[in-house]
């Protein structure tokens, strides 16, 4: 019944997959974490960029910015990431650079949101004890923001391993390429689909059943 | 000024702040000098580039044809999902377990899976099994698509909507002996509109950018493709995707301001007739961090 599965590197695509996510969900997680930092932090002109980079990259189709990575950074301006002439592996961080910079603006509103929902008294003991306010965002804000968007992150997460698609745009050889070219190969057009399907069901279930139980058990009891 | 952070700045915090603020001031000039440079170098800053831009030619044979699909593609999505969306939402909480359950996995399902799955397989099936034709198709996969995914993650922002609502609500209907029909069309769902707003533009946001989902790779002609042909005749990449991406950004801040528009403008309106349920939306509003009425995993698509 899955013979059509023969000279096909199912495993692997699922692989890239997995590896685009896991790369761009770090890079994001530093960017946005960053952004974040200077949306709250007392420097005016700090702010207004992280509002700035939010509201310009939230509004922009993910698709255009890959799409921009590969035909505007990499043809247009030679951008190679340290690869010269293996196009594939370009074309991977390419992506992971563009999904990176996308998501970021997500990651930053998700851990925003979370400094919100510390209390006011717990930077105010904090700065009494006369912590700087570097201090404060990484020792007293930040580690109960994080705790308390566990949640948000998850969605973040669960949405970027959907979004890493995206990148058969380029041509990466991820999942949704080799549904793309499976397809339009063979005569099995509903059970390929199902494969595929199952495989991203796979993947995001568990993350969000996990990650919710993390989320959970780490949550500051108020 | 005070905030979770920072105090009220004292002399020698203004003066730090001072610093900070040219250093940033310089990292920023630095980039947009590196920037500028760069784009100079590869000559992307000459006028013959962007001159097409200030023609009607350009707009007329290309951008707004694209842009035209781009929103057609988007409002059939939306007109489609909304009202379906609202029945899978409303019979993922209905008494019945036949209509419970089965609803429920239809909507966890389809939004487990990436969009553009889904945009791949409604176009294969239409080749294969529909007299669609060949001009047609991407529009009709890209609908099929984003309505497919959309109206699941619209269920959620309906159901979150729904049960944001006081209990006291669906009681008083009872006492005053309302059928459960007539509980949700005329006491609930109106009521939850104003809660659910947000997450309802947030995903209209969604289904405008995921339009260009079709364009580069269901070789739909909307904006992002349009960009493709126009820059092939001019030889303007990176203009044409800096004027692509703000329209895009234009778009989706209308939207977003029509949208805060109207929430101030049903809220004031409710407010008018009885206070009942400021306290109530207020609450739904703070930015808690909690997965409750703002659901859209999807919002990040």
């Amino acid at each position: 019944m899955f013979d059509f599965l023969e000279g096909y590197d199912l495993l692997g695509a699922f692989w890239v997959t997995v590896q685009l996510t896991v790369f761009s969900g770090i890079g994001s997680l530093v960017l946005g974490t960053i952004l974040a930092a200077m949306r709250v932090s007392p420097v005016p002109l700090m702010r207004a960029f992280g509002t700035v980079y939010v509201n310009l990259v939230r509004n922009i189709p993910l698709t255009v910015i890959i799409v921009f990575s590969s035909l505007g950074l990499a043809d247009v301006f030679g951008m190679t990431l340290g690869v010269a002439d293996d196009f594939d592996t370009l074309a991977f961080r390419l992506s992971v650079l563009g999904l990176s910079a996308y998501t970021a603006a997500f990651v930053c509103e998700a851990v925003r949101s979370g400094i919100n929902t510390v209390p006011v008294g717990q930077a105010e003991a904090a700065r009494a004890i006369g912590l700087s306010f570097t201090q404060v965002l990484m020792s007293v804000v930040l580690p109960q923001a994080f705790r308390s968007v566990v949640g948000p992150l998850t969605n973040v997460l669960i949405a970027l391993t959907k979004n890493t698609t995206v990148a058969a745009a380029i041509g990466v050889a991820e999942a949704a390429l080799l549904m793309k070219e499976m397809i339009e190969n063979e005569a099995q057009l509903v059970l390929i689909s199902a494969v595929f399907a199952f495989g991203f069901v796979v993947l995001t279930l568990p993350t969000g059943l996990l990650l919710g139980w993390v989320g959970k058990r780490v949550a500051v009891k108020r | 000024m005070t905030s979770v952070l920072y105090d009220a700045p004292g002399p020698r915090a203004k003066r730090r702040n001072i610093v900070y603020t040219a250093g940033f001031l310089a990292v920023l000039a630095l980039l947009c000098w590196w920037i500028f440079s760069v784009m100079s170098d590869k000559g992307q800053l000459e006028w013959s580039l962007w001159k097409p831009f200030t023609e009607a030619q350009a707009w007329t044979t290309y951008l707004l044809p694209g842009l035209g699909n781009t929103l057609k593609a988007a409002a059939l999505a939306m007109v489609i999902a909304l009202p379906l969306g609202a029945i899978f939402g409303i019979a993922r909480m209905s008494d019945h377990r036949w209509i419970r359950v089965p609803a429920s996995v239809v909507v966890e399902f389809f939004r487990a899976i990436p969009v553009l799955l889904l945009m791949l397989f409604a176009n294969q099936l239409y080749a294969n099994s529909s007299g669609i034709s060949s001009d047609l198709r991407p529009l009709y996969a890209v609908v099929t698509g984003l309505v497919l995914y959309n109206a699941s993650v619209l269920a959620e922002v309906v159901r979150a909507g729904i049960l944001s609502l006081p209990k006291g609500q669906t009681e008083a209907a009872k006492a005053i002996g309302l059928r459960k029909g007539q509980t949700m069309t005329s006491i609930l769902l109106p009521q939850s509109v104003t809660a659910m707003l947000p997450a309802l533009v947030s995903q209209l946001v969604v289904i405008v950018k995921d339009t260009a989902l079709g364009g580069a790779i269901l070789a739909f002609t909307e904006l992002l493709n349009a960009r493709g042909t126009l820059a092939a005749n001019y030889a303007n990449v990176i203009p044409s995707f800096i004027v692509v991406a703000l329209i895009y950004i234009v778009l989706n801040l209308i939207l977003t301001t029509f949208a805060s528009w109207l929430e101030r403008r049903l809220r004031r309106a409710k407010k008018s007739t009885g206070a009942v349920l400021a306290a109530d939306l207020a609450g739904a509003e703070e930015p808690v961090a909690e997965p409750g009425i703002r659901t859209g995993d999807g919002s990040t698509t």
